[in-house]
């Protein structure tokens, strides 16, 4: 997909939790071994996926230097919003100053609800019908105790603002790719509080299914190769599951490496592969082109290619994903669960 | 009795089939069998299926699997024994071959298992174990046959020695287009796995995946590969009640008969196919099926004695391990094997000169055995 006029993110934002939950730990408790990320990140008593939205919100309208006001769109795209009824967005929007001539929503597709924000703001600016978008994904992951998912489950988020095209852009859209099945390998029913998923499933005809797809899918379309790209992010639920799709479609490690963010921490779901995205442009030059592939429980992929231009280098500025990443406090399965509301006074 | 032979065989590459169904993996394998059998007319049909009344809430297997071939209207039904269904399917549609009741049986067996979460695959396999007495203490079937794998370390064997049996297993496997896990497993890969029941690893467990595998059986002519031993046998299903339990005494009842009918001795097989679901259950029935004396099993599968070149090659294929254990349809893997093996047709795979082959299949702990032993027509 292209859009009329083309478009580009003027200003990113991402950010971690400080508290960590250790798998030994996990292993402590359970009598279990096995370690799908080394550790993953944990929500203060007073954080939630609003607050985490806020933070990288924030971080992305300083560096884009634009004034909030300007900005027509917010959308959070999440599975863990503090309200079933109640827009997570309207909260950001007012939180960074964008109301009230703004259009806001929560979306929900699973771990790829980010991107699907970020398809429709690349979309409103592409029309024209929107200056400024923001699109965000982000969540404080749930994961059932003793549950496979509990060694992943993180919290965590991203978000990016679209405009136009222009010296300002940090790196342009060249093209996106969206690739929908009705997959049943993952879900929540209303009133649940974990989600419940099909184990192996989740994996051959989801997750790889669906990004081999993607994947395929936006290469034909731009005729570009794996090559052709500097770097390359992959929806990343664990180590394993990135490493292995990106060598099956001919990436190479150090393609992935510097937005491979799970292993410290965890699947932070919606927030995954955009936070995966920011880390890349923590590090990229001007003129490197990324590819990018969310996946989404249910299932789809969203797919993009975005190049980097010079501003890149100067509105990057303030912590960067990783700093948020080294900044952290280990605490132990109690504290977790205190954190994380599971165990309630 | 008539003599039996095998007109055909055909089976499907053992994985995760997410997108087809029981029926449609049954009718594959079946078809495959009768093509190789010259589209051969069947009469009867027997289906050999574990656990679908479980994991796909269905019975009536029979119906289900002529209908799929597009022959409703046969006779047809289905052989459940444990994971010996597969071994227990093939000695009936044998029996009606050899009464002269038919004379073109089709043996499939088929299951289906990524249809299930792991915890209901486990459920699935101790439902083989008395509910009243052992399965409703919560053991499972690796539990079992840890205990097993305990005592036999206690008294004969090295805990890497024993599971030389998944690494010799994964060794046969490379190569092999319908093996689940056609790789080399390393025994420290093995050894350092997490314990799936102590002392049994993860990587001496087969794993969960899905198949099908049929036989075409006819009356034998003056060629091609006939089944010269077939027998069945049972044991107390408690461990505790058997007089020794290392010794499967299932599998030596079965072997002994089916080695009578052959008028063979253990020492005349060339290959065999035998039930290592784990390590431990490979090992105790090789020394029941007379190819090892007691306690040396282990011992002679470390060595190279059930190698390809070895004197007795044994799970040349890969085994339950490392081709593949999907329960019901196990059994029809080993013979469909054995088969090739003895039409000098199994490729990388083929044991020289192979002129007997013993294919060994059980249910539970070792409660029910399938011996089915098969030889190369004029030997």
């Amino acid at each position: 997909m292209r859009t009329l006029r083309q478009v580009g993110i003027v200003g990113y934002g991402a950010y971690v939790p400080m508290y960590r939950l250790n798998a030994a730990e996990i292993n402590r408790m359970w009598g279990t071994s096995g370690a799908p990320v080394e550790e993953k990140s944990v929500v203060a008593l007073d954080e939630d996926t609003v607050t985490i939205s806020v933070e990288c919100a924030k971080q992305a309208v300083k560096r884009a230097g634009i004034d909030p006001y300007q900005i027509g769109a917010v959308y959070v795209g999440t599975e863990s919003k503090p309200y079933a009824v109640k827009p997570s967005g309207t909260i950001v929007a007012e939180a960074i100053g964008a109301t009230p001539s703004v259009s806001t929503a929560d979306y929900e597709f699973a771990c790829k609800a980010g991107t699907e924000a970020m398809q429709t703001c690349i979309g409103l600016v592409g029309s024209g019908m929107q200056r400024y978008a923001m699109a965000i994904g982000a969540d404080t992951a749930q994961g059932r105790p003793a549950d496979a998912l509990e060694y992943t489950a993180a919290c965590g988020g991203a978000a990016f603002i679209f405009a136009e095209r222009s010296a300002e852009t940090v790196a342009y859209v060249e093209a996106s790719y969206s690739y929908v099945t009705d997959t049943p390998d993952f879900w929540r029913r209303p009133k649940e509080m974990y989600p419940r998923h099909g184990n192996r499933f989740t994996g051959e005809p989801a997750y790889f299914k669906h990004i081999t797809g993607a994947t395929k899918g936006l290469l034909q379309e731009t005729g570009y190769k794996p090559e052709d790209f500097k770097y390359a992010v992959f929806h990343q639920p664990n180590t394993k599951f990135p490493i292995t799709v990106a060598r099956s479609l001919g990436f190479s490690i150090d393609q992935i490496n510097p937005g491979l963010v799970v292993g410290k921490v965890g699947n932070t779901y919606a927030g995954s592969s955009p936070m995966g995205l920011a880390a890349t442009l923590d590090v990229a030059e001007p003129e490197e082109r990324i590819f990018m592939v969310s996946y989404g429980s249910g299932g789809g992929s969203d797919a993009f290619i975005f190049t980097t231009q010079e501003a890149l280098k100067d509105k990057r500025g303030g912590p960067k994903l990783g700093s948020y990443i080294d900044r952290k406090k280990n605490v132990d399965y109690a504290t977790y669960l205190r954190h994380r509301g599971q165990i309630i006074q | 009795m008539r003599r039996v032979a095998v007109a055909g065989v055909g089976f499907i590459p053992i994985k995760e089939y997410w997108d087809r169904s029981l029926q449609d993996l049954f009718a594959e394998a079946a078809l495959k069998a009768v093509r190789d059998a010259g589209g051969t007319e069947v009469d009867s049909v027997y289906v050999s299926n574990m656990s679908g009344s479980l994991m796909q809430d269905q019975i009536n297997l029979g119906a289900l699997v002529a209908d799929s071939l597009g022959k409703p209207g046969l006779p047809a039904v289905r052989v459940e024994a444990g994971t010996a269904s597969g071994g227990v399917a093939f000695h009936e549609a044998v029996k009606a071959v050899a009464s002269g009741y038919s004379d073109c049986v089709l043996v499939g067996g088929v299951e289906k298992m990524s249809d299930v979460l792991p915890e209901v695959a486990t459920t699935a396999m101790v439902m083989s174990e008395e509910q009243e007495y052992t399965a409703y203490t919560g053991v499972t079937q690796a539990g079992l046959s840890a205990m097993l794998h305990r005592l036999y370390l206690d008294l004969y064997a090295e805990p890497a020695e024993v599971g030389m049996m998944a690494v010799k297993g994964h060794d046969h496997s490379v190569g092999c287009k319908h093996a689940q896990y056609p790789f080399r497993m390393s025994i420290d890969r093995a050894m350092d796995s997490p314990m799936e029941a102590d002392p049994i690893h993860t990587m001496e467990c087969s794993g969960v995946g899905d198949g099908a595998a049929a036989l075409v059986l006819v009356p034998a002519g003056e060629s091609g590969v006939e089944v010269a031993g077939s027998a069945v046998a049972t044991d107390c299903c408690s461990l505790t009640t058997r007089n020794d339990p290392l010794v499967f005494d299932a599998v030596k009842r079965a072997a002994e008969k089916a080695y009578r009918m052959a008028k063979v001795k253990p020492g005349d097989v060339d290959l065999a196919e035998v039930h290592d679901d784990f390590t431990i259950d490979g090992v105790l029935s090789l020394e029941a099926l007379g190819l090892a004396k007691q306690g040396e099993a282990a011992k002679l599968v470390a060595g190279n004695a059930t190698d390809k070149d070895g004197k007795i090659p044994v799970n040349t294929f890969g085994g339950l391990k490392a081709r593949g254990h999907p329960l019901g349809a196990t059994g029809l893997y080993q013979v469909a094997e054995v088969t090739l093996q003895l039409r000098g047709a199994a490729g990388d795979h083929q044991v020289p000169g192979a002129e007997v082959g013993l294919a060994q299949s059980m249910g539970g702990v070792a409660s029910v055995s399938a011996v089915n032993i098969l030889r190369r027509f004029g030997k």
